[in-house]
């Protein structure tokens, strides 16, 4: 078996996601411990303004691209057939996805399909095969060694830098897509449009919790993230209350962040969504309630009515 | 249709839990355990297939000690209507899992299969879309809805960008997401009838199943803890210090 690491692109087919650049960093780290060349696989449909800014990064020795109608949603049942394919050419030493509902949602069937085990959302990498991931809604780190020839590996994007996106002139090589299997299709979807930047890349995030008391409170939040250019999240508390739509979840089980400033408002500290943004540079904690657990993480709290606290900083902001 | 529900015993979800003292893994003994919420959301959802008369039979299996018996029993007080364990002397990876889960399914032939979509404890989220790809099946991840239509399943997921719905072919794999269901509580009288209803157990070995680990835990250890900082008196106060002191306005 070779040892290149095949790492499979997050994309909408018109643009590359952050998510993969973060992912990329990973293997950049697992090529300084002796791995192969790094090739990008980029699977979808018309996505030739992707492959163009993938051939321009300078860590990609090769771009691989699929290109076909059955591809265009990237439904796991077609991509799986096509990674699996390219996997038992034999090159391969590694198949990197980022830990993105899209990644999580491909590796392990490519996983199975190869048989091999899945090392999830690792947040370093010791050695070539060996890396650290959260368990336990990150309240323990474990080390684990894959024993497996190839390693399929989903990564935590927030615990990798971005590779550099501009330099390089990686050549691009078309596949052929694997037939389609047909027992899935694409019907619809519902994504949210906003201005505000994305929340697993913004450098600030605002999120509100059941604090808000209702979605129409939500704008509160969003006039202070317009004045410092900040992503609007939310608790689980507040998704499942139905305040806001479930992509904006910070949490274990929803986005896991890490930006550089962010900010909880009305919002008690519940395991789950410490999970979600501990690691963030700098929290600060707005709640009436001077006792939630909150304010054990927070580097700066502040006790007071969230409906007072907002418009204030807001002005503050302008 | 059979529905086939995969579930697993984790420690509560409550429950703050500790790093053993040799760094080998965390303390589980005398610590509260419970159904994987996850799992609890798959067992509620193969209910009401059965209640709206789209399943004929809710078949729940658990992988593990004699001890996950509990959870079994659990999921029969809630409306399960026969149980399954294979029995482990602990918990195996998720490809071994799955493969267990495949030979059930071989066996059993559910039309559709509901799982978690993640365990709160290893946090690996990858057994069901193993299932699918062994048992050769379309698979519905992170779902938030779920509806039959004749032989298909149109399953709406939750993604990074918002909502998403696909169709598949039955038969298929399902796991849940938190806002499918929420589930019910058992009764005191279902509680004591799912005392008679059967459980069955199996091994690895009776199901031809190698479940030989193919990683090694180093090592298990406690992430730094973030010290609390500073409460600050005023808006204006907290905007001086971020902008200021921490430098991040």
């Amino acid at each position: 078996m070779g040892n290149a690491i095949l790492v499979v692109a997050e994309h909408d087919n018109s643009q590359l996601k952050g998510a993969t650049l973060n992912t990329l960093q990973a293997a950049v780290e697992l090529k300084a411990q002796g791995a192969g060349a790094i090739e990008l696989l980029i699977a979808g449909q018309g996505s030739n303004a992707v492959v163009e800014q993938a051939a321009a990064l300078p860590d990609v020795d090769r771009v691989l691209v699929a290109d076909a109608d059955n591809l265009a949603h990237q439904l796991p049942e077609e991509v799986s057939s096509l990674v699996v394919n390219l996997l038992e050419g034999g090159d391969y030493g590694y198949l990197l996805a980022p830990a993105t509902t899209n990644g999580k949602n491909l590796a392990p069937r490519v996983a199975a399909l190869m048989d091999v085990a899945q090392v999830s959302d690792i947040t370093e990498v010791v050695s070539a095969d060996t890396f650290i991931r959260p368990i336990y809604a990150g309240n323990a780190l474990a080390k684990v060694q894959s024993h497996d020839a190839l390693k399929v590996v989903t990564v935590r994007t927030t615990a990798f830098a971005a590779v550099a996106e501009t330099g390089g002139a990686a050549e691009a090589t078309n596949l052929d897509a694997p037939a389609a299997l047909g027992v899935s299709s694409f019907v619809g979807e519902e994504l949210s449009v906003s201005e505000r930047p994305e929340l697993t890349s913004a450098r600030i995030i605002i999120s509100g919790g059941r604090g808000m008391q209702s979605g129409d409170n939500f704008p509160l939040l969003e006039a202070v993230a317009d004045k410092v250019g900040a992503a609007v999240g939310a608790s689980r508390a507040a998704v499942d209350s139905g305040f806001v739509s479930n992509d904006m979840q910070v949490g274990q089980t929803g986005k896991i962040v890490a930006p550089d400033l962010y900010i909880a408002v009305g919002i008690s500290g519940a395991i789950q969504h410490l999970a979600g943004m501990k690691d963030s540079k700098v929290i600060v904690a707005i709640n009436n309630d001077e006792e939630a657990p909150i304010f054990n993480v927070a580097d700066f709290g502040l006790v007071a009515d969230l409906f007072e606290a907002l418009p204030e900083l807001e002005k503050e902001l302008s | 249709m059979k529905v086939l529900v995969a579930i697993k015993r984790v420690v509560d979800a409550n429950v703050k839990v500790r790093v053993k003292a040799d760094n080998s893994a965390v303390e589980l003994a005398n610590i509260k355990m419970a159904i994987n919420p996850f799992c609890e959301i798959a067992i509620e959802e193969a209910i009401r297939l059965k209640e709206k008369g789209h399943a004929s039979e809710v078949l729940v299996v658990s992988i593990g000690p004699d001890t996950c018996q509990e959870q079994l029993r659990t999921a029969l007080a809630l409306g399960a209507d026969r149980a399954l364990q294979i029995k482990t002397e602990d918990s195996p990876e998720p490809l071994a899992i799955a493969k267990l889960l495949k030979a059930v399914v071989d066996q059993e032939q559910p039309g559709l299969v509901i799982l978690g979509k993640q365990s709160i404890d290893g946090d690996n989220n990858q057994t069901g879309q193993m299932l699918a790809a062994l048992a050769n099946m379309p698979q519905g991840t992170f779902a938030s809805n779920v509806e039959i239509e004749g032989d298909s399943l149109q399953v709406t997921r939750e993604i990074d960008g918002g909502l998403q719905k696909v169709s598949l072919k039955m038969p298929a794999v399902v796991t849940t997401d938190l806002r499918l269901n929420e589930p019910r509580y058992a009764s005191l009288p279902n509680i004591m009838k799912a005392k008679r209803k059967p459980l069955e157990t199996q091994t690895p070995e009776d199901l031809g199943i190698d479940i030989s680990p193919r990683q090694t835990v180093l090592e298990v250890t406690t992430p730094p803890e973030r010290a609390a900082g500073v409460k600050v008196g005023s808006v204006s106060e907290l905007v001086e210090k971020l902008k200021n002191e921490a430098g991040v306005l």
